[in-house]
């Protein structure tokens, strides 16, 4: 004998049961996303939905845009294509060089048996807009898994390096910005080839961290991509020293920078081909095949670190 | 239904459609590229609280939560982060329901505000774990907008179900 109510009462579960169920779940989404980072593809699979309202959303803004555009001067764009002109030429001298010393340079690293450096090539991509989350500093750009963007490749302007891909949606893909909390780049100094690495402060500024209180660095100093990560290209400019603390107290010196690429601006980014991956010596190779399988485990771990330094 | 359980008006039942068409209508406005703006509302957990309150046996945790996660996605925020907030916004909301719709609209609002602020708080204190700072005092302004808002929203979204007055109806001759 069962005391159940007539069907014509019945709601479902009592609330109480419905939030334990929903709070659970979206705690245990919580939990997996940011431990484990296994729901991309669900998030690729959402986006196929947000996407399209997203895009409704954005478009009597790009219109209003287009047509303020369009409406403005002709003068204007005159002007600018004249410092344009002027700008190439003015530049061209160190391009022709550049090209020729490149040339120079490959053919001495070949003299030297050094290996050669990969050419810089990569996918112009327009800014959308940044991302809604207060807590991080992240832009979405317009080309994604369809343009064979992957997770990782590095982003630069015409200045210096804007970012990092993060993640990678079927028409888009999200670039977390070097100022943001959780970015670091390796990076040298330019005047004395001292390595270190810089990290976001999340206010628009630079840090670098971890140098001792008598290190060599100047109000200045250029920062530029060492390359140590296996990532960034080398030589890529990604800041300037403004202001230098020496506090006694602490053992390492305060140093913050600023960004030499126009991070905060919008507008178009160059997300570069991923980095070719250095092949080890034959013989190394045969000796990392043929050691214990434990040594095998810890690789993702190892990739992990080298990509958030 | 009345507008309030104190007035005297009744209202015409709720067009279900309608309730969609609020929640994504706030869905777009969420996506709007506003994020310089750090005071606006989050028009998702306003329509939400709105419609839970309204009714909750229309709208609940689960609309909460789909919503939830289509935010957390369009946001790139972490997933499950805006879930867990409207989930327990949208419960607070439906088991105060019955008392809130008791007081005039000035008070409901008053009601309004704290959950607001727990949407906020939820987001903010998901976030803190990975050990997070707080973005400036400027990201709980959004509630409190929200919270002057109820007046405007309450009247938008019930107009379609608002019946003209009708003066012949009880007249004498």
């Amino acid at each position: 004998m069962d005391h159940q109510p007539p069907p014509f009462f019945k709601r479902g579960p009592a609330p109480l049961a419905r939030l334990s169920f929903y709070a659970a779940l979206s705690l245990a989404l919580v939990f997996v996303d940011s431990r484990f980072r296994t729901l991309e593809l669900a998030r690729q699979a959402i986006s196929v939905f947000t996407h399209p309202i997203q895009q409704m959303a954005h478009a009597p803004i790009d219109s209003l845009r287009n047509a303020g555009d369009f409406f403005s001067s002709v003068a204007r764009f005159e002007e600018e294509a004249v410092r344009l002109r002027r700008e190439q030429l003015e530049r061209a001298g160190t391009l022709l060089r550049a090209e020729q010393l490149e040339a120079e340079n490959e053919r001495l690293r070949k003299l030297l048996e050094v290996k050669g450096r990969q050419q810089v090539s990569g996918h112009v991509a327009q800014i959308l807009y940044a991302a809604r989350d207060p807590f991080s500093r992240r832009v979405v750009v317009d080309k994604g898994l369809q343009d064979k963007i992957v997770a990782g490749q590095p982003v630069v302007d015409a200045a210096g390096v804007v970012g990092q891909v993060t993640r990678v949606f079927p028409f888009v893909s999200e670039i977390t910005l070097i100022t943001d909390k959780e970015q670091a780049v390796p990076v040298q100094i330019v005047r004395n080839g001292l390595r270190s690495v810089v990290f976001g402060l999340g206010n628009g500024q630079l840090e670098l961290r971890f140098m001792p209180a008598n290190a060599d660095v100047q109000n200045g100093d250029l920062l530029v991509t060492s390359g140590l990560d296996g990532i960034f290209q080398p030589g890529l400019p990604v800041a300037k020293v403004v202001h230098i603390e020496r506090d006694t107290s602490y053992s390492f010196a305060r140093i913050n920078c600023e960004p030499v690429a126009g991070v905060e601006n919008y507008g178009e980014v160059l997300v570069l081909d991923p980095r070719e991956v250095a092949a080890l010596p034959p013989e190394l190779n045969k000796e990392a095949n043929s050691g214990p399988k434990p040594a095998a485990k810890p690789a993702p771990a190892k990739k992990r670190a080298l990509k958030k330094d | 239904m009345q507008p309030t359980f104190s007035s005297s008006r009744i209202l015409q039942p709720v067009r279900p459609w309608f309730i969609v068409a609020s929640l994504l209508v706030a869905l777009v406005l969420n996506f709007l590229p506003t994020d310089a703006w750090f005071w606006m509302p989050d028009w998702v957990a306003l329509v939400l609280i709105f419609w839970s309150i309204r009714e909750p046996r229309h709208v609940g945790m689960g609309w909460g939560f789909v919503l939830g996660v289509a935010m957390d996605v369009a946001d790139a925020s972490l997933m499950g982060q805006h879930a867990l907030a409207y989930v327990l916004a949208t419960y607070a909301a439906a088991a105060l329901s019955r008392r809130i719709l008791w007081f005039p609209l000035g008070q409901q609002a008053l009601h309004v505000l704290p959950l607001l602020l727990i949407v906020q708080c939820v987001q903010f204190a998901v976030r803190a774990m990975p050990g997070i700072e707080l973005p400036g005092w400027g990201y709980f302004i959004g509630p409190f907008v929200g919270t002057l808002l109820w007046w405007p929203l309450t009247f938008i979204l019930l107009l379609p179900q608002f019946q003209p007055v009708d003066h012949d109806a009880n007249r004498p001759i």
